[in-house]
Formats: C-alpha cells, structure tokens, sequence
C-alpha cells in the first residue's frame, strides 16, 4: 500500500491542471497514495466524508461557489450516492468521481461483489458518464479528459480504476 | 414520542423566514432544504442568492459547507428541516471537522414530516438536534422557541464564529405553498451570474 504508483501522481497533476480545489473522499486504500499528496498541497483542500452521498452535494456547493470539487471513493461508496446524483443532473453541476474499484481481479472479499459489479450500471442508471482504466500509463490522461468534460460542458463523469491497478489485499492471509 | 407538542409552538415559520432573511445583502448566502423551508424562503422573497432544493434530502448542510469553503468571505446560512436534517445526521461530523468559520445551519424544526401528511419525525421523540451539534463539537449550537429567543440569535446566524447551528421549534402547521422556478439550471446560473459574474456561464 505504500508502494509508490505512479499514476497516482499522474492524477494528482491533472486535478492541479484543472484547479480542482476541494478533495472530498471516502478513504480506500487504492487512494492513499493521492490523498497524501492532496493533502500536502496547500491549495487544495480534503474534506473527509461520513458517507459518500455528502461529496455529491458538496461538489454543487463548490460549483456554485466559483470552485471545482472531485470526489475519491471507492465501488462500493458509489451506491451511497445514487439519489444524490439527481442534484447534479437535475441542475446541472459538475461532478468528477475518481472510483477505486473492487470485486474485479484477485478480489479476496466477497462482501465486494454486489456492489462492485453494480458499480457501472448504477452510475450509468443515474446518466454519468463511466470510463474505465486499467493501463496505469492511461491513468492520468483518462482523468483528464473526464474533467475537461465534467467541468467544462459541465457533465457528471466518473473514471473507474481497474483493480488490477492496486495491491492485492488478502486480510493477511 | 409527543406528537402533539409541536402544535403549540409560538413561532410560525413563514415568520421566522422573513426576520432571518430581511435587509440581506449579496454578502449572505442561502440554500435552502427541499419541501417547506424552500416555500418558506420562497413566500419570504425569492433571490438570485438563495438556492432553493426541491430533492437531494439530506443534501442542504454538505452543500452549504461547500459553498462557505468556496466563499470563505461570504456568510452561507443553511435553512432546512428537521427531516432533512435527520437525513444527514454524518453531516455534523463532516461540517465539524472543516470548521468553516462562515457557516450557519438552521433547522426549522416542527417534528413533522410536512409534505407527506405530518407524520411526526425523530426530533417529536428524545432525539436533540442541538445536542448532536454539540457532542460534534460545533463552537455555537442553540434552540430557538420564543421571539425573544429568536431575535437573540439572528446575530449569532450572522455573524458569530462557525460553525453554527440553531434549532428553531416551530409550530406544525399547514400553510399554502408557494413555490419558486423547478429548473435546477437556471437556479444554478442565477446564483452563480449574481455571486461570480456573467463571465461564469461562460
């Protein structure tokens, strides 16, 4: 987990490129490395959520403040947001979700499975744009051009990265 | 549960929406909770400034934290219901450790579920929103249930140190509605065309 994977710094870059100012997540290990450099950036600024559904309406707050917000979480949270999702599509607003994915490759937890799985259609029922990664090289450039739509058009878009792209957790086993 | 008790509230909430929202300026900022704290705001007067939510329950208080970290200038209040507030009960926690020193959440609390026939909500049983506030750790947490009360706190809305968060009892009652534009996008374009400027639709 603290390997240094460089896609995670690849994000990071873009979120600088493209300004984003408020860092809302839900921790998962296959963000760790981005948080701890969101984190160390002064501008920026991580706002650690009780349940993901906050990050969508705090994500239209931001835009209707003048800031850009991107939310990190992982598969499983993105059921915690379904009927949030309405406030951004019903008005609108910009939403980005970097998703760290689970029940994909080399799962250990079964418990991960409905909701991994569920990931895509259920994003997709609530009209986000979904976009799945699994070259590490393709990382930050898939990001990128998530944002660029999201903010720009503006458009809810949310990047899934690939399991493959994070450790294998085996509880130790 | 006392189910009854909300029936006997002195203040009235279309009331206490007009004395929180009178002599605003562009300085101050309001969203507003789906259901009757929007038709309250609304019946108050509508402004480019207030984003009034017609869904997204539980959604109001994270939205206003993150217009008051966007604004950190600009005072951000957030008026809504118990309800709705009881939804995003996690929102304390979240709101608690930002901090945002501008933002004041206001519940109008009238222990009822308004829009679907008055049912009685947590808050008509032991559950104290004030005190939820307060084991989160929020520098100002008070309950409002008399005139007096309310006058008394109209300042620390505007102006004391966040955040802060204020219970106002209300009473349970039916009122007419009176309801502002549903187009979400032309809500979001106004307050942001006001608050950014025109280069923002841009």
């Amino acid at each position: 987990m603290t390997e240094n994977y460089a896609w995670a710094r690849d994000i990071y870059d873009v979120l600088k490129d493209l300004d984003v100012r408020q860092v809302a997540y839900v921790p998962d290990a296959g963000h760790a490395n981005l948080l701890k450099m969101c984190e160390a950036d002064n501008v920026m600024r991580c706002i650690p959520l009780t349940t993901e559904e906050e990050g969508v309406s705090l994500a239209a707050g931001a835009w209707l403040g003048g800031e850009r917000a991107v939310m990190l979480i992982q598969s499983s949270g993105v059921g915690n947001c379904i009927n949030m999702i309405s406030l951004a599509n019903t008005c609108r607003f910009p939403l980005l979700m970097v998703v760290s994915m689970r029940a994909q490759w080399r799962e250990f937890n079964p418990w991960q499975k409905p909701m991994g799985e569920g990931t895509r259609p259920t994003l997709e029922a609530m009209g986000v744009k979904v976009t799945e990664v699994d070259d590490p090289d393709l990382v930050g450039e898939t990001v990128r051009s998530a944002g660029e739509q999201a903010y720009g058009w503006p458009d809810m878009a949310a990047v899934l990265l690939h399991q493959k792209l994070m450790p294998v957790k085996t509880f130790g086993k | 549960m006392d189910k009854q008790r909300a029936d006997s509230y002195e203040l009235h909430r279309r009331e206490v929406a007009r004395t929180l929202l009178a002599d605003r300026t562009d300085d101050f900022l309001v969203v507003t909770g789906l259901g009757s704290p929007n038709w309250d705001a609304t019946a108050a007067g509508d402004h480019p400034l207030t984003f009034p939510l017609w869904g997204a329950m539980g959604g109001a208080a994270t939205m206003g934290l993150g217009l008051a970290i966007a604004q950190p200038t600009k005072r951000v209040m957030v008026m809504t219901g118990d309800g709705e507030m009881l939804m995003a009960m996690g929102s304390f926690a979240t709101i608690a450790a930002q901090a945002p020193e501008n933002l004041a959440i206001v519940v109008f609390d009238n222990e009822r579920y308004g829009e679907t026939g008055m049912q009685a909500t947590h808050t008509a049983g032991p559950v104290d929103l004030v005190a939820v506030a307060k084991a989160c750790g929020w520098p100002a947490a008070v309950q409002v249930t008399t005139e007096a009360e309310l006058s008394d706190v109209l300042p620390v809305i505007k102006g004391t140190k966040g955040p802060v968060f204020v219970d106002i009892k209300v009473k349970a009652e039916p009122l007419p509605f009176v309801l502002p534009t549903k187009d979400g996008v032309h809500l979001k374009n106004r307050f942001r065309e006001k608050l950014l400027g025109p280069d923002s639709l841009l």
